[in-house]
């Protein structure tokens, strides 16, 4: 598998996203904002940062992108697409997830690990998380829904969920099982000596979901 | 006074040294002339004050890349690579207005970095405020570290580790120090020197406007005192989207060949970029300020000369290039403008839509300050307050909890937890987790370890001991992860150099900083000065902050700070000889006084090798050094950090001639505290002291002795996350 990272001005994660899909998948590159051809890669990250310095919204501007257009239509036709941090937020923007992120709890940019548990299988992953605006939010009546359809990815694992996520949630994906959005950076849980491999999971899980659908999963 | 006498005096330049212009001139400067020597000629920019002195540094060593006088300096790491550093101060912008001043401090240390071609790959940060118990420190604190945060993480350069005092001479002047290490390829990176008469000079990035305008000469060197509101708009703005695009716009230029030269514009903007520029390439520089973009369009000359406004790069390209650089700057969405051309004159020449407006020869402008000898005078006594918060004849138990929860030594999460410290994917030991911050390099399969220290309260006490001390600390820092240091930087926040006792403690500094260098055999790769930290109620502390970068072989081996099992065997290597002259126990019961026992180098030096080897080989499950508060809180917070209590005898090192007291919380160099297997600490020299294990932080000595339980002592370590 072949992964595409976008790269918008003021993108801070793509580098380590990256890596992290070419220690994941069969190789992968950059893709500018500006480009309306995603060059024939088979699944995209959309990745943390603050894209266009988040002015305006958080992830506002960088959905109107060229490149954000063709994820569109690329999650449309079923491929998958892994937004993190600033790409959940993108992702949120665009209308491809369901739901938005306000600013933490505690009105502060917090850096720390945190262990998720892996909705539907109750794995536990240590995965780090680094944001300032990652509080999950969607209407009660949504998020019944979500849970329902199997559309909830990750929840924060007890004491963890710092920012004050609704129903302690920190990733969901698009009810055909494609498009994952999540606060915590499992691109950054790819090496052992930097803290944990449990991001490749996520990967993994993405893979699988983009596969066989929310219903068909292993576990669901 | 005449009017143009108050006008050069309001601007920081003395009669003589008004003088020594007009003879340079020939003539009287105009206004842009004025404005611009008063700039180049101030503290900040001439370092006329700490020049001579500086020369006592050693600067030179076998793996040094680039020296003093670069925008950064840079060691060799292997490879083909280098790792470039530098440390930086921000303070009065600080003190004014914590958020921005510490954000542009970042902005600024890091175009520094980028500016010989570095990519930036962290940051650390050494601040100090006054007591935690003012509301005015927690205001500072608060803002510096959201400033901090705000330009670091937006930017997308990890925050690794750094440091925080609280002491009550800082209550007025407090301190922001910024270092950024980057890495390159040796062969990519570019000097500041402009050359090739007829080449075009190219400015990037942010249009410029009013702010920060005077920063360096009514700031940076002048003491603060009342109505410093009114200097608000003399402080800069950042914007750290428009660096991040300039930061990735400067690369790509130096990987792609396009650019003969770069220099970041800080302190007096343009004056001293061009200014620098032109001294280092021994060429002139035309610079037409009708072609500056402006974000007003009203300003005068000289304002756009001395503009402090963030963001921007001055570059010297080819004129056959300077299409293809405007096109990669279009690209990454930001400005770029010719403004002049490098010319064989020798001269600055300001004009404006082709008229000259102000000239002058690069010699005078640049180096023609005078430097000036210092007139030290050692004071009397000890000339700091000391306000005693813990009573004598206290339990031990009480002593340990008062310095676990002291806000200089208690765990500093509240602010790392508000940087990003894992971007890029280089972070091996992130903060508090080892006493150094370890980077992984895949790309020269090595690593570097980075550590920045310096106890203003101990330099106080006696500056060339003090300083050697924060030497040998980050070399201990360094040692305890396995790293070889490489270089060292530093930062000399000194009070008015003009007084005696300022000059003294300056002198003093320089020298102890030398010595330890010399003894250790680490280069100074570059540095900065910032003097006339006073208040209302006198000088700052005497503040070195020193950083040191070293080099581990193998990320994978790597110790931390945490006890790791239960039964491993505590023990002490090193010629730590603990004593309670400058400590934070003699702070806390008011018995502050000069002097400190005289620290012997080549005696730490060696532990440093051994403690290296050690943890390079495998053979040390823990290594702590053994810093603020002495043993009984490095053992604590080895506990705390591992969830492991201790059963600890301190007897052995009472064969050292200290009281059960010194012994617990006697602070001074040499000292690592290490754990594991006994037969390895045995056959390593370490003095033996206990083992780990149990729920309670457990120390035996004499008639001193403590109990703690792990969860209350980590309660007190813990408890500024609630008090800040």
């Amino acid at each position: 598998m072949i992964w595409g990272v976008l790269q918008f001005p003021g993108s801070c994660d793509e580098r380590d996203a990256l890596h992290a899909c070419e220690v994941h998948g069969d190789g992968a590159r950059l893709i500018w904002h500006e480009s309306r051809d995603l060059d024939g890669v088979d699944g995209v990250v959309v990745p943390g940062g603050f894209s266009y310095g988040d002015y305006l919204r958080a992830g506002a501007i960088a959905r109107f992108s060229p490149a954000m257009e063709a994820v569109a239509e690329a999650a449309a036709g079923g491929a998958p697409v892994l937004g993190i941090c600033n790409g959940f937020q993108v992702l949120c923007e665009a209308g491809l997830l369901p739901g938005a992120l306000l600013r933490n709890v505690e009105l502060r940019f917090r850096c720390h690990q945190v262990e998720l548990i892996e909705e539907g299988t109750d794995k536990r992953l240590s995965i780090p998380a680094k944001h300032g605006e990652g509080r999950y939010y969607a209407p009660e009546e949504m998020l019944d829904e979500l849970e329902a359809n199997g559309q909830i990815a990750y929840r924060y694992a007890d004491g963890h969920n710092s920012n004050g996520s609704v129903r302690d949630i920190a990733g969901v994906m698009n009810e055909r099982g494609n498009v994952l959005g999540l606060m915590p950076h499992p691109e950054h849980a790819v090496d052992p000596l930097t803290g944990s491999t449990d991001g490749l999971r996520v990967f993994d899980r993405l893979g699988e979901f983009a596969n066989h659908g929310l219903t068909k999963s292993p576990t669901a | 006074m005449s009017v143009e006498t108050a006008k050069y005096r309001e601007l920081g330049l003395t009669d003589a040294e008004y003088g020594l212009i007009v003879e340079k001139l020939g003539r009287e400067p105009n206004d842009v002339e004025l404005a611009m020597f008063s700039l180049l000629w101030s503290e900040h920019c001439a370092y006329k004050h700490s020049r001579k002195l500086l020369g006592r540094l050693p600067t030179e060593g076998e793996r040094v890349v680039m020296g003093p006088g670069e925008n950064a300096g840079a060691v060799d790491v292997g490879s083909g690579y280098a790792v470039a550093f530098k440390v930086e101060s921000h303070n009065h912008p600080s003190a004014v207005e914590p958020f921005q001043g510490a954000a542009t401090g970042v902005g600024g240390i890091l175009r520094d970095v980028f500016a010989i071609g570095a990519r930036p790959i962290a940051i650390l940060d050494s601040l100090r405020f006054g007591e935690l118990d003012s509301v005015r420190s927690r205001h500072l604190l608060d803002g510096a570290v959201r400033g901090i945060g705000h330009y670091g993480n937006s930017i997308g350069v990890a925050t690794v580790g750094g440091e925080i005092y609280f002491e009550g001479p800082y209550e007025h002047n407090c301190l922001v120090n910024a270092m950024c290490i980057g890495f390159a390829k040796t062969k990519d990176m570019v000097r500041a020197a402009a050359a090739g008469p007829g080449n075009s000079i190219v400015l990037m990035g942010a249009s410029t406007g009013r702010d920060g305008i005077g920063g360096a000469s009514v700031l940076a060197s002048a003491e603060l005192g009342e109505g410093d509101e009114a200097k608000r708009p003399t402080v800069q703005i950042g914007d750290p989207f428009e660096e991040s695009k300039l930061l990735e716009c400067c690369l790509e230029l130096l990987e792609k060949g396009l650019l003969v030269s770069l220099q970041d514009l800080g302190a007096a903007g343009l004056t001293s970029s061009a200014g620098e520029m032109a001294s280092a390439g021994g060429v002139g520089i035309d610079i037409d300020v009708a072609e500056v973009p402006l974000r007003e369009a009203d300003m005068e000359p000289f304002e756009i000369m001395v503009s402090e406004s963030q963001e921007r790069m001055l570059a010297v390209v080819e004129p056959a290039r300077v299409d293809e650089v405007r096109a990669i700057c279009e690209k990454w969405q930001t400005g770029s403008a010719v403004i002049g051309t490098v010319t064989e004159s020798g001269a600055i020449r300001i004009l404006r839509d082709g008229a000259v407006v102000g000239e002058m020869p690069v010699e005078a402008l640049v180096d023609g300050c005078p430097l000036y000898d210092l007139e030290p005078g050692e004071p009397e006594g000890w000339i700091y307050g000391n306000r005693a918060t813990l009573a004598e004849g206290v339990s031990a138990e009480e002593e340990l909890l008062a310095l676990l929860s002291a806000p200089s030594i208690a765990s500093k999460r509240w602010a790392f937890e508000q940087y990003d410290s894992i971007v890029g994917s280089r972070t091996v030991r992130r903060p508090e987790q080892a006493d150094a911050a370890v980077l992984q390099l895949p790309e020269s399969g090595n690593a570097i370890a980075v550590s920045i220290d310096g106890n203003g309260r101990r330099v106080a006490c006696d500056p060339y001991a003090g300083t050697i001390e924060a030497v040998l600390e980050c070399a201990q820092n360094l040692a305890c992860v396995g790293a070889q240091p490489l270089g060292l930087t530093n930062c000399l926040n000194f009070g008015n150099p003009e007084k005696p006792v300022g000059a003294w403690q300056l002198d003093r500094a320089v020298s102890g900083l030398a010595d330890a260098c010399n003894a250790l055999g680490v280069p100074v790769v570059g540095g900065n000065v910032s003097l006339y930290n006073e208040g209302p109620d006198g000088p700052i502390y005497p503040t070195p902050v020193v950083a040191m970068v070293g080099e581990l072989p193998d990320p994978a081996q790597v110790a931390g700070g945490a006890f790791v099992k239960e039964g491993d065997a505590i023990g002490l290597i090193g010629p730590f000889e603990p004593n309670l002259a400058g400590s934070e126990l003699a702070k806390q019961r008011g018995r502050l006084e000069m002097g400190l026992p005289q620290p012997e180098i080549d005696p730490v030096a060696a532990a440093c090798a051994t403690v290296r080897d050690a943890v390079r080989a495998g053979r040390l499950a823990s290594v702590h050094d053994v810093s603020d508060g002495g043993l009984a809180v490095a053992l604590a917070e080895s506990a705390i950090a591992g969830g492991l209590g201790c059963q600890v005898d301190l007897q052995h090192l009472r064969v050292r001639g200290c009281s059960p007291e010194e012994a617990l919380f006697g602070e001074g160099p040499g000292g690592f505290l290490v754990s594991g297997d006994r037969a390895e600490l045995e056959a390593l020299g370490a003095v033996p002291l206990g083992s780990v294990g149990g729920n309670a932080v457990e120390i035996a000595a004499g008639d001193r002795s403590l109990s703690i339980p792990l969860a209350e002592a980590e309660r007190a370590w813990r408890s500024l996350d609630e008090r800040v």
